[in-house]
C-alpha cells in the first residue's frame, strides 16, 4: 500500500517545515558560530525543497530557477560569513558567539 | 516506488538535520550536514529536478561543506561546547515555544492547503507563462519547434535561464559571486600591527554568569582529555593570551 | 524720476554699511561728512521724486514699485516695495532735509568724542529706518522701519552708556515703545485677517470700495493703531520715555525726538485715514481727547523744568498732543502742516540748545545761564526765531499751523478749544521763560566748580563762546525754514493752501472741512495771537522784570510732571515686579518644563528600551524567529480551510 501512495506536494511541504524548524532550533541553541552557520544552511535547504515541490506542482520552471539562484546566493553568503567568522574569531578560537557582544545598546 | 524513496530520503534528511543540531563536535556536525544535503538531493531527483540535484551535490556538499571544514580546521574550533548550559536567560524556553509554533504553522500550511495556495487545484490549473518566461512545454522544444525528450531537464533549465525573464538575474548573480570573492579576500587580510583587543566590559545583563558555561571559560574546561598532547602547551599560551586580553 | 525712489532709503543704507566697515578708519571728521553726504544724497533723491510726482496730474501722483518678494508665506505675501505718493514724499523731504542739517551739526557737536564714527553709523541707520517707515508700501515695511527707529533710538539715547542713567533711559525708551508696538501689531493682525493683505493700496481699495471692514473691526483697528502711535509719539501715558531720552546727545534729541521718530505716530494715523473714517466716532474722539490732555499736561510740566533740554522735551510732547488733536478731529492736513513746521522749529530749538550747552561746557541747568546773547549772537538770533515760531507769533510758521489745529479743536468742542488755547498760552509762556533765562537777564554763570578726574574740585572760568560754522550754519538754515514754512498752507484762499492740495489724493476725501465763517476764523486767529502775547508778557514780568516770584509758578509737582513717572516706576518695582517674576517663573518652569519634560521622558523611555539591545547574536536570532512566527500566524489566521 505504501508503495502506491502518491506523494503529493503536502508531504514535501511538511518535510520542508520540519527541516526548517530543526534548523531554526539549531540556530537558537548552538553557540559555536560554525554550527550556527550550518543550521542556516539547513533552513535554506528546506526552502529549496519547498520551491522545487511547488515548481513541480505548478508545472513552472521558475521553481527550479529560483532554487538555482538561492544556491548561488547561499554560496556567496557562506563565503562572506565564514570570512567574517575567521576575521573575528582568529585570535579567540574557542570563543562562542555570545562573547561578541560589543555592539550593545 | 516514489513513496518508498520519499520516506527513506526523508529519514536520511531528518537524521542528518538532528545530527547537525545535536552533535557537539563541529566536524561531526559538518559531516552530518553532508548527509542532509544528500537526502535533499534525492528529493530533488524525485521531483524531477535532475540538474539541481546534481548542482546541490556538487556545490553544496562538495564545496560549501568543504569550506566549512577548512575553516573549522583553520580556527581550531574543534573544542566541544556544552549543549546543556545556556548562558542567556530564557533563550531555551522561548526557543522551544517559537519552534513549536513554527512547526505547527508550517505543517498546517503545507498539509492543510494541500499545496493549493492559489486556491485552484492543480488539475485545473491553467498555466500561462509569465512575461518573458518559457513554459515547460515551450522549454521542451528545441529551436525548430520539435519537442525534445521530456526528461532533458538541463536543457529546459538552460533555455529558461537565458530567457528574458531570468537572464538579468543570472548576470547579477555572477557579479555577486565576484564581489563575494573579493570581499572574502579583503576581510581576511592579516592586519598590520597589533589589533586592539575586543573591549571586555561586563557581559549583557541577560547572561548568566555561573560556572556552567564551560566554553566561556576555556581555562576551566574539562574537555582536555580527548585532545592531542600538544594541546596543553598551546592552550597555556593561548589562555595566557586570553587572560592578557581579558584582563582589563 | 519717480523710479529713483529706492535711492532715498538706499543712500543712508550705503552710508551705514560703509561706516560699519570703514568707520573707525575714516575717523573724525570724514565719517561725519560721509554720513552727511549720504543723507544729502537721499534728500536730493527725494527732491527728484517730488518733482517727478509734481509734474503729474494729481490723480496719478502715486508710484509703487516692488523690489522683491520679501515674505512669501502662503496667503501672506509681503513684498519689499516703496510707495511714493504725496504724503510719503512730503515726509521723506523733511526727514532727509532736516536730517542732513542735523548730521552736519553733529560733526561739530560730537567733536572729540571717541565714538565719533559710531555715532554717525547709528544716525545713518536711523535715517534709513525712518525712510523705510515712511516709504514702505505695506504695513509690514512700515513696521520694520518703526521697530528700526525704536532700536536706533535706543542705541542713540544710550550712546554714552558708561553712565548708567543713560543706559537706563535708553532701555526705558525701548520698553515703552514696545508697549505701543503691541498695539500696532494687533492692528496689523486684524487688518490682515479681515482684508488679507497688508499693502496700503489693497487695504484702501478694500475698505473704500469693497467695504471690507465692519465698524467694530475698524474701531478696534483704530484703537490699536492709536496705542502704537501713542507709544512712538509720546502721548499720555506712554510719554514717559521722552523726557528721560534727553540723556542722549543733543543732535539725537533734535533728529529723533523732535523732527522724525516721534512724528511716526501721526504719519501712521494719517496714512490709515480710510480706516479711521470707517471707525466709530468714539475712537477718533479718544484720539483727540488724549492729544488734548497730553498737550495740557506736558505744557504744565514744561513750565517748571530747569534743564533746558527737558523743557524742550515736554514741549515736544505737548506739540505732539496738538497734532493728535488735529488727527482725531479729522483735519489731517492741519496735523501734517503742524508736523512739518514743528520739525523745523523744534529741530532749530534743540540744535540751538545744543549750541548753548556746547558753549557752556555741557552745563544744562538754565539757572546757570543768563545774558548769553552777547556771547553767542548767532545762536541767540536763530533761537529767538524758533521761539517766536513755537509761541505762535505771526508771521512765523508756528502761528499758521497752530492756528489750524486750534480750528480743529474749535470744530470738535468749544471747551476743547479753550483748553487747547490754554496749552498754547502756556507754550508761549514757558518758551519765553526759557529764552529769557538763557539769553537775557543777568548772567548767572561765572566760575563753575567741577570735579576733576582725581576728585579735586577745580574751579575754572566758563567762557561761553559761539559754536563753529558747522554748527551755526544748520541753525541759520533751519531758522529760515521756520520763518517761512507758513507759506506751505496759508489759509487765505484755496490757492494758497498748497499743502492741502498736495495731500488731497491720499486723504480719499476724509478731510473734515470746518464750516465756520471767515469772520470766526479771523476772530479765533486774533484770540490766539492775544493769548500768545499774554504768555510772552507774563514771562517778561516773571523772569525779566522779576515782579512775581518764580516759586509761585514753578511748583515742585510740576517739575516732577505730576509725579506720574515716579508712580509708574514705583508700581513697576512693587506689584509690577512681582507679576513679572511670576510670569517668568511660569515661563521657565511650566512652558520650558513641558518642553524639557518631553526630552526627559524620551530619555528615560529610551534608557529602558536600550536593554533590548543586548548585542548577543542569539537573542537577536530568537527575536527574528519569534517575529517570523508572528507573521506566519497572521497569514495562517487568514487562510480559509
Amino acid at each position: 500500500m505504501i508503495l502506491g501512495l502518491s506523494i503529493g506536494p503536502e508531504y514535501y511541504l511538511a518535510l520542508s517545515a520540519l527541516l526548517f524548524t530543526i534548523g531554526a532550533g539549531g540556530l537558537l541553541i548552538r553557540r559555536n558560530p560554525l554550527v550556527m552557520f550550518m543550521c542556516i544552511e539547513l533552513m535554506l535547504n528546506a526552502a529549496n525543497l519547498a520551491f522545487i515541490s511547488f515548481g513541480k506542482e505548478m508545472g513552472d520552471l521558475g521553481g527550479q530557477l529560483s532554487v538555482l539562484f538561492v544556491l548561488v546566493v547561499a554560496a556567496a553568503e557562506v563565503v562572506i560569513g565564514l570570512a567574517i567568522v575567521v576575521a573575528v574569531m582568529r585570535r579567540r578560537p574557542k570563543a562562542s558567539v555570545d562573547e561578541v557582544s560589543v555592539l550593545r545598546g | 516506488m516514489e513513496a518508498v524513496v520519499f520516506f527513506i530520503a526523508a529519514g536520511v534528511t531528518l537524521a542528518g538535520a538532528c545530527g547537525v543540531v545535536l552533535l557537539k563536535n563541529p566536524v561531526h556536525a559538518a559531516l552530518s550536514l553532508v548527509g542532509t544535503l544528500f537526502g535533499v538531493a534525492i528529493h530533488f531527483i524525485n521531483l524531477e529536478a535532475y540538474f539541481l540535484a546534481a548542482v546541490q551535490v556538487i556545490v553544496y556538499a562538495g564545496a560549501i561543506v568543504i569550506l566549512f571544514l577548512f575553516v573549522i580546521m583553520l580556527l581550531g574550533v574543534d573544542r566541544a561546547e556544552s549543549i546543556r548550559a545556556e548562558p542567556i536567560i530564557g533563550q531555551r524556553h522561548l526557543a522551544l515555544l517559537a519552534l513549536v509554533a513554527l512547526l505547527t504553522f508550517g505543517v498546517l500550511i503545507g498539509v492543510a492547503s494541500k499545496g493549493e495556495v492559489t486556491g485552484v487545484p492543480p488539475q485545473e490549473a491553467t498555466y500561462t507563462p509569465l512575461e518573458g518566461g518559457l513554459s515547460i512545454d515551450e522549454a521542451r522544444q528545441d529551436d525548430t519547434g520539435n519537442t525534445i525528450a521530456p526528461k532533458e531537464n538541463i536543457r529546459e533549465v538552460g533555455r529558461s535561464l537565458f530567457s528574458t525573464r531570468y537572464v538579468f538575474a543570472l548576470e547579477i548573480t555572477a557579479l555577486l559571486l565576484t564581489i563575494a570573492v573579493i570581499g572574502a579576500v579583503v576581510l581576511t587580510r592579516r592586519p598590520k600591527g597589533e589589533l586592539e583587543p575586543i573591549p571586555d566590559d561586563d557581559p549583557p545583563s541577560i547572561m548568566r554568569n555561573d560556572e556552567n558555561n564551560a566554553d566561556l571559560h576555556p581555562t576551566s574546561s574539562d574537555d582536555d582529555e580527548s585532545l592531542l598532547e600538544t594541546e596543553p602547551s598551546e592552550s597555556e599560551t593561548s589562555s595566557a593570551e586570553e587572560s592578557g586580553v581579558s584582563g582589563e | 524720476m519717480t523710479s529713483l525712489v529706492w535711492l532715498i532709503p538706499g543712500f543712508p543704507l550705503i552710508g551705514f554699511t560703509l561706516l560699519l566697515i570703514f568707520g573707525r578708519r575714516l575717523g573724525e571728521p570724514q565719517a561725519g561728512w560721509l554720513a552727511t553726504a549720504t543723507v544729502s544724497g537721499s534728500f536730493l533723491s527725494a527732491l527728484a521724486v517730488f518733482f517727478g510726482l509734481a509734474t503729474k496730474p494729481p490723480e496719478e501722483r502715486v508710484y509703487e514699485v516692488t523690489l522683491f518678494e520679501w515674505i512669501p508665506s502662503g496667503e501672506l505675501s509681503v513684498g519689499m516695495g516703496f510707495l511714493a505718493d504725496p504724503l510719503s514724499i512730503a515726509m521723506a523731504l523733511f526727514v532727509t532735509g532736516v536730517g542732513a542739517l542735523i548730521h552736519m551739526y553733529a560733526i561739530g557737536y560730537m567733536h572729540g568724542d571717541p565714538k565719533f564714527s559710531k555715532f554717525f553709523l547709528y544716525l545713518n541707520l536711523f535715517v534709513f529706518a525712518m525712510l523705510m517707515l515712511v516709504l514702505g508700501d505695506n504695513l509690514l515695511i512700515t513696521f520694520l522701519g518703526w521697530e528700526g527707529v525704536g532700536a536706533c533710538s535706543y542705541f542713540l539715547i544710550s550712546f554714552w552708556h558708561e553712565e548708567p542713567a543713560n543706559a537706563t533711559a535708553g532701555k526705558k525708551a525701548f520698553v515703552t515703545n514696545r508697549v505701543g508696538d503691541w498695539g500696532f501689531m494687533v492692528a496689523m493682525f486684524l487688518l490682515f485677517f479681515n482684508i488679507g493683505s497688508l499693502k496700503y493700496s489693497d487695504i484702501f481699495s478694500s475698505v473704500i470700495e469693497a467695504d471690507a471692514l465692519t465698524q467694530t473691526t475698524a474701531t478696534g483697528i483704530v484703537v490699536m493703531l492709536f496705542i502704537g502711535a501713542a507709544g512712538k509719539s509720546a502721548q499720555f501715558p506712554l510719554y514717559l520715555w521722552l523726557p528721560d531720552a534727553m540723556a542722549g546727545p543733543t543732535p539725537v534729541s533734535a533728529l529723533i525726538h523732535a523732527a522724525t521718530m516721534v512724528t511716526s505716530g501721526v504719519y501712521l494715523l494719517t496714512r490709515m485715514n480710510p480706516v479711521l473714517a470707517e471707525a466709530a466716532g468714539w475712537s477718533t474722539d479718544l484720539i483727540w481727547i488724549v492729544g488734548l490732555f497730553t498737550a495740557l499736561f506736558a505744557a504744565t510740566a514744561a513750565v517748571a523744568q530747569n534743564d533746558i533740554k527737558k523743557v524742550l522735551a515736554y514741549s515736544t510732547v505737548s506739540q505732539l498732543g496738538f497734532m493728535f488733536v488735529a488727527v482725531g478731529s479729522g483735519l489731517y492736513v492741519a496735523a501734517i502742516f503742524h508736523m512739518i513746521t514743528h520739525a523745523f522749529f523744534k529741530a532749530l530749538l534743540f540744535l540751538g540748545a545744543g549750541s548753548v550747552i556746547h558753549g557752556m561746557h555741557h552745563e544744562q541747568d538754565m539757572r546757570k545761564y543768563g545774558a548769553l546773547r552777547k556771547a553767542m549772537p548767532i545762536t541767540a538770533f536763530t533761537f529767538i526765531i524758533g521761539w517766536l515760531a513755537i509761541a505762535g507769533i505771526p508771521p512765523f510758521s508756528g502761528f499758521w499751523s497752530k492756528d489750524e489745529v486750534l480750528l480743529a479743536a474749535w470744530n470738535e468742542n468749544k471747551i476743547a478749544w479753550v483748553m487747547l488755547l490754554a496749552a498754547a498760552v502756556m507754550t508761549a509762556f514757558y518758551m519765553s521763560r526759557l529764552v529769557f533765562m538763557t539769553f537775557f537777564g543777568e548772567k548767572r554763570w561765572g566760575t563753575s566748580e567741577e570735579e576733576a578726574h582725581d576728585n579735586e574740585t577745580e574751579k575754572h572760568e566758563i567762557t561761553p563762546h559761539e559754536s563753529p560754522v558747522v554748527m551755526w550754519l544748520p541753525l541759520v538754515l533751519l531758522s529760515g525754514l521756520a520763518a517761512i514754512a507758513g507759506l506751505l498752507n496759508l489759509p487765505f484762499s484755496h490757492d494758497t493752501k498748497h499743502l492741502e492740495k498736495w495731500l488731497e489724493p491720499i486723504l480719499f476725501g476724509n478731510e473734515v472741512h470746518v464750516n465756520a465763517s471767515g469772520q470766526t476764523k479771523w476772530l479765533l486767529a486774533v484770540i490766539a495771537i492775544i493769548g500768545a502775547s499774554v504768555g510772552v508778557i507774563a514771562a517778561i514780568f516773571v523772569y525779566l522784570k522779576n515782579r512775581v516770584a518764580t516759586s509761585k509758578i514753578e511748583h515742585a509737582i510740576l517739575e516732577d510732571a505730576w509725579r506720574f513717572d515716579s508712580t509708574v516706576s514705583s508700581f513697576m518695582d512693587g506689584p509690577g515686579r512681582r507679576s513679572f517674576e511670576a510670569t517668568t517663573w511660569f515661563d521657565q518652569n511650566i512652558i520650558d518644563g513641558a518642553v524639557n519634560g518631553v526630552g526627559k521622558i524620551t530619555q528615560r523611555v529610551s534608557t529602558r528600551l536600550r536593554s533590548t539591545q543586548t548585542g548577543l547574536i542569539r537573542s537577536y536570532a530568537l527575536g527574528m524567529v519569534i517575529g517570523a512566527v508572528a507573521i506566519i500566524a497572521y497569514f495562517v489566521s487568514r487562510m480559509g480551510f
